[in-house]
């Protein structure tokens, strides 16, 4: 029997449920009461795509360091599913804890001789305490729940002042689920005292941070970025974007005089229509987004490439998931980068970004309305299931009052009057963004017909091969203009120089840095970039150049970030090494560290002999 | 198509509107459609429209898809913003555009290709979304630029310029509309403009979803003896269950209609449809006595044309939605930015 870990504030505990238990906001008040101490966590919500009846686990990763993204591995498994049993019982660390429901005995083969049991005859409990089977059901949970409260040395008050927050306005259920805490935490104290050695320390870590799900944060980005018109039909993981925009514009966007609405939200039919009434929308003058997951965009192809054809703005949330088919719907990946980027037949680029958490996530969504009008074409939102549905500790949001928002180049009916010369498609300023006028704005002046077959540069429909090949190099050269605008590349120097780099974008960035810091612990140095946008600054490039050796570390099966980096950057593909993740789950900080170590051992070379950077 | 271009010249004495425009100021580039084809005379139908009612051209937003019909926007109303967007996606297009500005007047003008074939889904769900515009099929039955294949509303039987016969079930986009909710339901051949003009007029004055199904026969591919939507067949079989003039606004009306044939229909906004009714038994605001009458007719072989459903008084997608008066496209920052000091509050919530 291995020594029984022992750790404060530096573990984690996984919640093992069935779906439509009731667990979900049982687990969620645990790992709030941690936060109210001042300790920052990481939570992962792993979820089937399923109603009722099937696994669903929760993580809540400890770290007083304050890291946030998911470590890999269990310190105490809190397994209240037997269907999963088996599997969750193998994930626990060596000299880790079990915790479970023992009503009905277990047989002795079903335990590690490694790990340490801890358990409560929980149903039995809930039982002989309450009548009503529903009743049975939830306050089992919070049973629970103040139970490993006192096994973690939790302050026991934090979760009784939650349930209060919780239930405030159905004050009857305060005082059962306040019950139900304490007789937890009852037992665990005449029963099982000293039998864990994970705690949880009040800390003050967590200062002025906020607890978030990306979705969420984009969404009330949208609101801030002043979108006015949201399409979109249902699919996970990006329902919540949408539903998150209604509640915040309920609050924030009614007139109050009149009750009337400054916002417009529709449930499409399907994708492709959501995201032409966008690009309706937009083309009228309006703010226009749609968010969806890998299959919605497979569905919206042809209206892309309508938007980058006539040059129409639209905001795209793509919430990814793992494909391609449904694939994965319920599990992370960030797989859709070659969709997005080449979206719809012909030759295509398109404008992607990265936020890297739920703060870029309100930041990048409130910017993305200001690139679309600026550049005048798509703007996909690179999300994901990790990022989008699930809640993250991150720095407070922050809004400038004296931001303007930029709707780019509109010609107005005081210029059009004025007699400004107008022609939809001409490069005046030689940065081949053109102006727009939007419909209805003059009686005799600045109206254009807007189509997705080829035109020339005065809007009219030509098959002339120069007109098209001259509209043509203009979108190529309004990419290039893109660069000046999207969000550039975060590049982080190793302690020491080093001829390696390791790329990485998205959701993977929280699991990053702490990988960085274990490698550089080990020794082992490597500069970092992030990538937040497509196109790629020139700042991307000179980064791997100036590396012999370049990790990209996506979470995809075939190195996307990568393909686009080769063939976007004109890059030998041999100066890139992959570390891909793509079973569904977000990948973890121990992941990245074994695989960058192991490649750098495999090479047989230290990682730093030459200065290049 | 012709390959004159218009003269710019404009006769000094031409008639003008309230508003100053001419006839010409609501045309637009040279069609090149066939000549004789049923679609120009609907663009001429529709400026002629435009031009009675007095509208100024630069309100209207003309959207269209892909085909033959969709091409028409770009013949009429150069003045006019167009869109030519998505085969089959016009709805979508066209619901968000009037979702950012109420104000304007949407004109959606589609094909029988484009709305029953690739385009259902969307034509059905805009109509019952219930967003205010005004929606024509020009309908032939046939598709046109890919030379002759048949469409969804091609009737059982009906044969095809190449020597073919169709075999499935026509879809009929009129009985569609009135299920789906639309509030002003007609139906119209291209070669009676005195019935065509004043229903288009009517339903660009309608607050609500209005549906007007128009037969265009296409001279190239569908006029030949054996079709359903040839000038002959539609002449022959056509079953007008009114005339109808249209008014606008609350002006008074000068009649020498016998009461008992005529029946007037005041809209929403104040105008007035006079139906002169040759059917005497059909009341168009009554929906169930509308689709009956249609499937009856439609048994017997006939193409029951004319003002088949109104509901004067429609509730739009934007009452539904409770939108601000103000076009959403007009709001600035001010007005859309709760500001730094809500954020705050946001956060909070969010500890």
């Amino acid at each position: 029997m291995p020594k029984p870990i022992e750790a404060t504030n530096d573990f984690v505990v996984k919640f093992a449920n069935t779906n439509g238990s009731g667990s979900a906001s049982a687990n969620e008040l645990f790992a709030r009461a941690i936060l109210r101490m001042g300790v920052p966590i990481a939570v992962r919500n792993i979820f089937p795509s399923n109603i009722q009846g099937l696994p669903t686990w929760y993580e809540v990763r400890v770290s007083g360091e304050g890291w946030i993204g998911r470590r890999g591995g269990v310190d105490l498994m809190v397994a209240m599913n037997g269907q999963t049993w088996d599997k969750d019982v193998k994930e626990i660390e060596s000299g880790g804890y079990l915790f479970y429901d023992s009503t009905k005995p277990m047989t002795a083969s079903k335990f590690r001789s490694d790990i340490n049991v801890v358990n409560m005859p929980l149903t039995e409990m809930a039982n002989s305490r309450y009548d009503i089977p529903r009743d049975r059901q939830l306050l089992k949970n919070m049973i629970y729940i103040g139970a490993i409260g006192e096994l973690l040395d939790m302050d026991h008050e934090e979760m009784v002042k939650l349930v209060g927050e919780q239930y405030a306005g159905k004050d009857r259920l305060i005082k059962p689920n306040v019950e139900a805490l304490g007789l937890g935490r009852d037992y665990v104290r005449e029963h099982l005292k000293g039998k864990c050695g994970l705690s949880v320390k009040r800390s003050d870590k967590v200062g002025d941070k906020i607890f978030i799900a990306g979705n969420d944060a984009a969404a009330l980005g949208a609101v801030y970025g002043g979108a006015t018109v949201a399409a979109w039909y249902p699919i996970t993981p990006s329902t919540s974007v949408a539903e998150a925009f209604a509640a915040h514009c309920k609050r924030l966007r009614v007139d109050p005089e009149t009750k009337k609405s400054l916002y417009a939200i529709i449930q499409s039919e399907d994708e492709l229509s959501a995201i032409g009434s966008v690009i309706g929308a937009a083309w009228n003058g309006a703010r226009a987004f749609t968010a969806t997951s890998g299959p919605g965009i497979s569905l919206m192809q042809e209206f892309l490439g309508l938007a980058y054809s006539a040059e129409i703005p639209a905001v795209i949330f793509d919430i990814q998931r793992g494909g391609p088919s449904t694939g994965m719907p319920t599990r992370t990946q960030q797989s859709d980068l070659t969709l997005c980027a080449y979206s719809s037949h012909g030759d295509t680029k398109h404008v992607m970004i990265f936020p890297a958490d739920p703060h870029e996530a309100f930041e990048f969504g409130a910017l993305s309305f200001d690139l679309a009008d600026r550049l005048q074409t798509p703007i996909f939102v690179m999300l994901d299931l990790d990022i989008g549905m699930n809640d993250w500790l991150v720095k407070p949001f922050k809004w400038d009052d004296t931001r303007q928002y930029d709707r780019g180049k509109v010609v107005t009916y005081e210029e059009l009057e004025a007699g400004k010369e107008f022609w939809r498609y001409m490069d005046v300023d030689g940065d081949a963004i053109c102006y727009r006028t939007i419909p209805g704005v003059h009686p005799t002046k600045g109206a254009y017909f807007t189509r997705g077959s080829s035109r020339n540069k005065f809007a009219k429909y030509s098959e002339e091969g120069s007109d098209y090949v001259e509209n043509m190099t203009r979108l190529l050269r309004k990419f290039e203009t893109a660069k000046k605008y999207v969000p550039g590349p975060v590049i982080g120097q190793a302690k020491q120089p080093t001829r390696y780099g390791a790329i990485y974008f998205g959701s993977t960035s929280a699991a990053m840095d702490e990988a960085m810091d274990a490698l550089e612990k080990q020794g082992i140095h490597l500069d970092t970039l992030r990538i937040r946008a497509f196109p790629f600054a020139d700042s991307i490039i000179d980064f791997i150049n100036a590396h012999d050796q370049v990790f990209v570390i996506e979470q995809n099966r075939d190195a996307q970030m990568r393909a686009l980096l080769v063939n976007e950057g004109a890059i030998d593909p041999a100066r890139f090494i992959s570390i891909l993740h793509y079973d569904g789950t977000p990948i973890t900080a121990r992941f990245i560290t074994k695989e960058i170590s192991e490649r750098l051992k495999a090479f047989g070379k230290p990682a730093r002999t030459k200065v290049a950077s | 198509m012709t390959y004159l271009a218009k003269p710019k010249f404009r006769h000094p004495s031409l008639e003008k509107n309230e508003r100053g425009f001419t006839r010409r100021d609501y045309e637009g580039s040279i069609s090149t459609l066939c000549a004789g084809c049923g679609h120009d005379s609907i663009s001429a139908a529709i400026i002629q429209a435009c031009f009675e009612l007095n509208i100024e051209p630069h309100r209207i937003a003309k959207m269209s898809g892909i085909g033959c019909s969709s091409k028409t926007p770009d013949y009429f109303l150069g003045q006019s913003h167009g869109f030519n967007s998505v085969h089959g996606r016009m709805p979508s297009v066209l619901t968000g555009a009037n979702l950012a500005n109420k104000n304007l007047i949407y004109l959606g003008v589609s094909g029988d290709g484009d709305s029953a074939s690739i385009g259902l889904g969307q034509f059905v769900h805009c109509v019952r979304r219930g967003v205010n515009m005004t929606y024509i099929t020009e309908n032939n039955g046939v598709y046109g630029l890919t030379k002759g294949q048949f469409s969804a509303t091609a009737d059982r039987g009906s044969k095809s310029k190449a020597g073919g016969t169709n075999t499935d079930s026509p879809i009929d986009l009129v009985s569609m509309a009135l299920l789906a909710g639309a509030t002003f339901v007609g139906r119209s051949f291209s070669g009676d403009k005195p019935q065509l003009v004043p229903l288009i007029k009517a339903a660009l004055s309608h607050s609500g979803p209005a549906f007007i199904d128009v037969i265009s026969p296409c001279v190239a591919f569908n006029n030949h003896a054996g079709s359903t939507k040839s000038f002959d067949f539609v002449r022959d079989h056509n079953d007008a269950v009114n005339r109808l003039d249209f008014f606008e606004g609350r002006e008074e009306i000068v009649t020498d209609y016998k009461p008992g044939t005529v029946q007037d229909v005041e809209q929403h906004d104040g105008s007035i449809i006079r139906l002169h009714k040759i059917a005497d038994s059909y009341d168009p605001t009554n929906k169930v006595a509308a689709m009956n009458y249609l499937a009856t007719h439609h048994e017997k072989g006939e193409v029951v044309t004319g003002l088949l459903y109104l509901d004067p008084n429609p509730k739009d997608m934007h009452q539904l939605l409770r939108t601000i008066d103000v076009p959403l496209n007009r709001l600035g920052v001010k007005d859309l930015c709760p500001g730094s000091k809500a954020l705050e509050t946001i956060n909070d919530e969010y500890r």
